[in-house]
């Protein structure tokens, strides 16, 4: 066992963990952080993703042991007491979901891209999303809603690095 | 699946990854980014006894100048090479190749190194480094030593990189002001290259004066187009695709799923062609 110790989602854990934990499964079943998924766990379909120190990574493909003494913000993270995070309002008023597997992944990536990209253009939405499988294929209210979010009020707080301050 | 069990090992410095390394020997598996390792240990195709990770090994992460090269450390990420102003400027080809690899959240983790040592012959990166003469620098228990790309790449999945060793930076020399493009032909979103092609060109009003070419998946290495840079220096830039149609000479590419060998060879002219007039376009 190696004892890591974390910032997840603005709290501070620290844990023995198995070497060979992954992240998506040290946040589920260690500390119960259950709006993670695991969808393909092949490194694919993107649905786990979580960003570390501030940028989008896939917590399949990453160890737990990886992020120690490293800060981590999953979807359970981003709203806060005044309500949703404006990416999952948006995701909320543009219908961006079908069955939701995917969604919380989505919007972790949808909040990246516009970290990277303020004012995208639907192909940089596109591209940014290009990690990320949605097999209902609801692809275009997802891009609807990023784009939307991007124009919405206090569009430029859209940064997980602001969350839990 | 979840990984088998290993022993787990942070070092700090190269010596002690080194150490690590010599003490763990054939079942040592060195981690640098992971986003090819961590699938490959979750699927079980390989179980090391101790992964030695070189996430906080200092020194490793960076670009820097050094005088007509440029310099990237191994764990430098693909997303920091891909948006680096030196590189852009002295390297456009591998700025370009680095932006077309996997996805956004695989770029933030994956580094150059770690993608030049697994020598996936799919991989986006072997044939930009390969096109751009880089040198890699290799340490072992008896020092530094530095191989050619050309040297460096020895078959599938292979490198000169030798038991016991790190490959620690990747040395570009500057090609500063040479037009670029990286032409990536894929079916699906985010996955490998059925064939890619890297193309760098020194071009002078309209007049192509050196080309160099760099292939993905046209063989169990990336491979260089020797045949087309002969052919287009001196060409016009508008007026590529004769000197592009011997790009698969010389070339044993796979026959897979995705495609056979001769489907790759005609994509390998025509993606040429392609790359060519995009990288004399600037």
């Amino acid at each position: 066992m190696t004892r890591i110790t974390v910032t997840v989602d603005g709290a501070k854990y620290s844990d023995d963990v198995e070497p060979r934990t992954l992240l998506v499964h040290y946040l589920r079943e260690t500390l119960g952080k259950v709006g993670t998924v695991v969808g393909c766990d092949t490194s694919n379909c993107g649905a786990c993703t979580v960003h570390l120190d501030g940028r989008s990574v896939k917590s399949c493909n990453v160890l737990a042991v990886q992020v120690d003494g490293h800060e981590v913000t999953t979807i359970e993270g981003l709203a806060t007491e005044a309500g949703l995070h404006p990416m999952q309002e948006s995701f909320h008023e543009h219908h961006a979901l079908q069955c939701g597997y995917c969604t919380p992944g989505m919007i972790m990536q949808a909040i990246d891209v516009l970290n990277t990209h303020p004012d995208p253009t639907e192909e940089q939405i596109r591209l940014g999303l290009e990690g990320n499988l949605c097999r209902c294929t609801g692809y275009h209210n997802i891009v609807k809603a990023v784009a939307a979010a991007a124009k919405a009020p206090g569009a430029a707080a859209v940064s997980s690095s602001k969350v839990g301050d | 699946m979840i990984p088998s069990s290993f022993e787990y090992v942070a070092p700090t410095s190269v010596e002690d990854a080194l150490a690590a390394l010599a003490e763990a020997g054939d079942e040592g598996k060195v981690l640098a980014g992971g986003q090819s390792l961590l699938p490959v240990l979750r699927m079980r195709l390989n179980a090391p006894e101790k992964v030695i990770d070189l996430g906080r090994v200092e020194g490793l992460r960076g670009i820097r100048e050094d005088g007509d090269t440029i310099v990237i450390g191994a764990m430098t990420t693909h997303d920091e090479v891909a948006n680096s102003e030196l590189v852009k400027e002295h390297a456009a080809l591998l700025a370009k190749a680095t932006a077309e690899v996997a996805d956004p959240q695989i770029r933030h983790r994956g580094t150059l190194g770690g993608a030049i040592v697994h020598a996936d012959p799919a991989g986006d990166l072997g044939a930009p480094v390969l096109a751009l003469d880089a040198e890699m620098v290799i340490a072992g228990p008896g020092g530094e030593r530095t191989v050619a790309a050309k040297d460096f790449f020895t078959d599938l999945f292979e490198t000169a990189v030798g038991d016991g060793e790190l490959l620690t930076a990747i040395r570009i020399p500057k090609h500063t002001g040479w037009g670029a493009h990286y032409e990536k032909f894929v079916r699906v979103a985010h996955q490998w290259s059925i064939v890619g092609v890297a193309a760098t060109v020194k071009a002078d009003g309209g007049t192509i004066s050196e080309a160099k070419i760099g292939l993905t998946n046209m063989g169990s290495t990336p491979l260089r187009a020797a045949s087309v840079e002969a052919a287009l220096a001196g060409k016009s830039a508008s007026d590529v695709a004769d000197a592009c149609s011997s790009a698969a000479d010389g070339t044993n590419p796979p026959s897979d799923l995705n495609g056979d060998a001769d489907y790759r060879r005609h994509l390998a002219t025509v993606l040429t062609s392609r790359a060519v007039a995009a990288a004399a376009a600037g």
